[in-house]
């Protein structure tokens, strides 16, 4: 029997991306996103080009009642679960407005952790699993332009870390991304670095591989591991000052 | 944010607001009632897809069902035929209607109605549509076909996006048995003889000839026809069998050329070099359809070669009654100009009469001028010849032509006008081209 992906936020580029490659390695698919009709264009498109099963669900990260029901009621249960959501959001609103910090908060770290966790105790029962969350290079060092998201992103890094060391013993792995700049519509309207961009298609290319061998941290573009070394270096006295 | 936007032959190049969607309800969300224009890949040469804002269609490209058996399949319009051929071509079908790049979406597929190869035998893209959705000026999404809201179906086929926007089109496929193509090459000592040739092998589904432009006297229009047919199983090598989508790039132009490298004198060295490649007469070969179809997407950006300032492509066809007169006067004044076309190719199309698409029965000439001093006046000049002898300019291909050409040119333009006023009448969808040609008032 062929194996199966969870892909939680399925409509983001990524995830798009993120089937595209499980899909062309034989995994079936389960496509969770908040408004599925977004998720029928795509749900065609992956069956017809990757010959596999593509399921579609509600899911909705805000909504942390409905996670023990969304995961007891999914068609597959899956052998690997990635967690793609996330929400830039908008740092400068939400430092007066707390519903938007809010939501930057719960979409990247409460939620996350809330379907992680209902995730980790069934593959810890089963003794299998694979978890991957989708973390940010902005979670290395908070900054004045995105510090919610940042923070939450943070948090997310070190849950993951956390979860990886509880589920080692029992043959769980935990994988925790760091992507830098990717070429999505999060970011449609900002100009990034060519040289640190990576397109959606290298970052699944690079998720996927990193599955297959298990490992434990990656930064994709990999550059971003010296970038990120570079400005966790700078002293606090002097990081202050930046404009960042 | 203002972005840098230009068509193929970098000519002209405008600033644009860029809209992108993914999703059919997001796509009306975001016009707000701004004049704007559907932009595919940018593989058309001219200003069609050029306004001051324009919907990039790229992200829109799912396939939403394949018919395997049928051969039937649905997409929405800003898929690339090359992924579409990776999707078919392995399940034995191909595109039924296929220009000479396949790097073109599927909505510009309509809204220029491409031709290709085998126009004689089976007709241009709009031929073998089933029906398709458009995102008419007025808003609303309206399912269209040969049958159901057929004014709206034709004047969107070549209507170039005037309308409004393709949003998912199904349409017939092609059964093959091999990727592969038999193909044949037969040369033609000058321009009489290209055209005896095409009449006689009429019974082949793809021809097309490479002409050299530049050539005078005996050999005025020396031609290398090239011919193909789909091979079947049993024509083509074991190891060639199992059907393949090839996307092979071999190399890519990696910068602008500087604008002295094509001159006369290269050109005619080129095109000395290329006839004489075809050693026999007539030469038989089983070649990929990547290649035979797709041969300059192979080289990437091959439209730096022309440097910054970039070119202009130049199609037209006359009745079949005119070609060989139009032809000839044609090549004469290009040849006194010396003004080099790289690529030139001539190909003689079937019957057609619809209602803004370009082909028509009679000989098609495409040629590429790099962009100069003194270009713009004379292809005003072989408009004129154009319009004199009842022919007409391809619009995809088209940055320059004065309205009253188009206006002469074109017998259904003021119906066109009429039916695209009727779906759009508060001008939603404007491009420079439809200023420049004065198709909305």
């Amino acid at each position: 029997m062929s194996k199966n992906a969870l892909i939680l936020g399925a409509t983001s580029d990524m995830s798009l991306a993120l089937a595209r490659k499980f899909g062309s390695h034989g995994y079936s698919l389960t496509l969770a996103a908040r408004n599925v009709d977004k998720l029928t264009a795509l749900q065609s498109d992956i069956q017809i080009r990757q010959h596999v099963t593509v399921d579609i669900v509600p899911f909705d990260a805000l909504n942390i009642k409905s996670h023990q029901d969304f995961y007891k009621n999914i068609p597959t249960k899956p052998d690997v679960v990635i967690c793609v959501f996330g929400l830039l959001g908008d740092q400068l609103k939400a430092q007066s407005d707390w519903q938007s910090c809010e939501e930057i908060l719960m979409s990247n770290y409460v939620g996350a952790v809330s379907i992680l966790n209902i995730v980790a105790n069934d593959m810890e029962l089963k003794k299998q699993g694979v978890i991957v969350g989708i973390s940010s290079v902005a979670g290395e060092r908070g900054r004045q332009s995105n510090y919610f998201y940042g923070s939450a992103k943070a948090g997310f890094t070190a849950y993951l870390s956390g979860l990886r060391n509880r589920l080692f013993k029992s043959g769980v792995h935990v994988l925790t991304v760091k992507p830098g700049f990717v070429k999505t519509k999060m970011i449609e309207n900002i100009k990034t670095p060519g040289p640190l961009t990576a397109m959606p298609k290298n970052v699944a290319d690079d998720i996927y591989n990193a599955v297959v061998k298990r490992k434990n941290v990656i930064y994709t573009k990999g550059i971003w591991q010296w970038v990120m070394l570079a400005i966790k270096n700078i002293p606090e006295g002097v990081f202050k000052k930046l404009k960042l | 944010m203002k972005k840098l936007i230009t068509n193929w032959n970098n000519y002209p190049v405008i600033e644009a607001d860029e809209i992108s969607f993914d999703y059919d309800p997001e796509l009306s969300s975001k016009l707000n009632g701004t004049s704007t224009i559907a932009h595919g890949n940018g593989r058309c040469y001219g200003d069609a897809s050029l306004s001051s804002s324009v919907i990039n269609t790229l992200r829109f490209d799912k396939i939403l069902s394949f018919d395997v058996k049928q051969g039937i399949i649905t997409c929405q319009s800003g898929i690339l035929l090359s992924d579409l051929l990776e999707v078919i071509v392995p399940q034995g079908w191909f595109l039924p209607v296929t220009p000479g790049t396949k790097f073109i979406t599927i909505g510009g597929a309509v809204a220029s109605d491409v031709h290709g190869k085998n126009h004689h035998v089976d007709g241009s893209f709009s031929r073998h549509i089933v029906s398709m959705t458009v995102l008419t000026g007025s808003g609303e999404t309206m399912v269209c076909s040969k049958l159901k809201n057929a004014h709206l179906f034709w004047a969107t086929c070549g209507g170039m996006g005037l309308t409004g926007v393709v949003l998912a089109v199904t349409f017939n496929l092609k059964k093959i048995q091999t990727s592969f193509i038999r193909q044949k090459q037969v040369k033609a000592e000058n321009l009489d003889e290209a055209m005896v040739l095409f009449a006689e092998h009429s019974d082949f589904t793809y021809s097309v000839a490479w002409i050299d432009c530049l050539k005078t006297g005996k050999q005025f229009g020396r031609s290398i026809l090239i011919l193909g047919e789909h091979a079947a199983q049993e024509e083509v090598s074991y190891k060639h069998k199992k059907l393949t989508a090839k996307d092979k790039s071999l190399f890519s132009v990696p910068f602008n050329f500087p604008s002295f490298v094509l001159n006369e004198w290269t050109v005619k060295a080129f095109n000395a070099l290329y006839y004489a490649k075809n050693h026999q007469k007539v030469m038989d070969a089983t070649v990929h359809y990547d290649g035979f179809f797709y041969p300059l997407d192979s080289i990437l950006n091959w439209n730096r070669i022309y440097g910054n300032r970039g070119f202009v492509q130049y199609q037209f066809v006359l009745p079949l009654k005119e070609s060989k007169e139009g032809l000839k006067n044609i090549l004469t004044r290009i040849n006194k100009k010396g003004m080099g076309s790289f690529l030139a190719v001539l190909k003689l199309f079937g019957e057609q009469n619809d209602l803004i698409s370009f082909p028509m029965e009679g000989y098609t000439l495409a040629l590429d001028f790099p962009m100069k001093p003194g270009l713009l006046e004379f292809l005003d000049e072989l408009d004129e010849v154009v319009a004199d002898f009842g022919g007409r300019i391809y619009l995809s291909k088209d940055a320059r032509m004065r309205s009253q050409i188009f206006w002469e040119t074109y017998p259904n333009a003021k119906t066109f006008k009429e039916i695209v006023k009727k779906y759009d009448p508060e001008n939603r969808y404007v491009s420079n081209m439809s200023k420049r040609l004065m198709l909305k008032d």
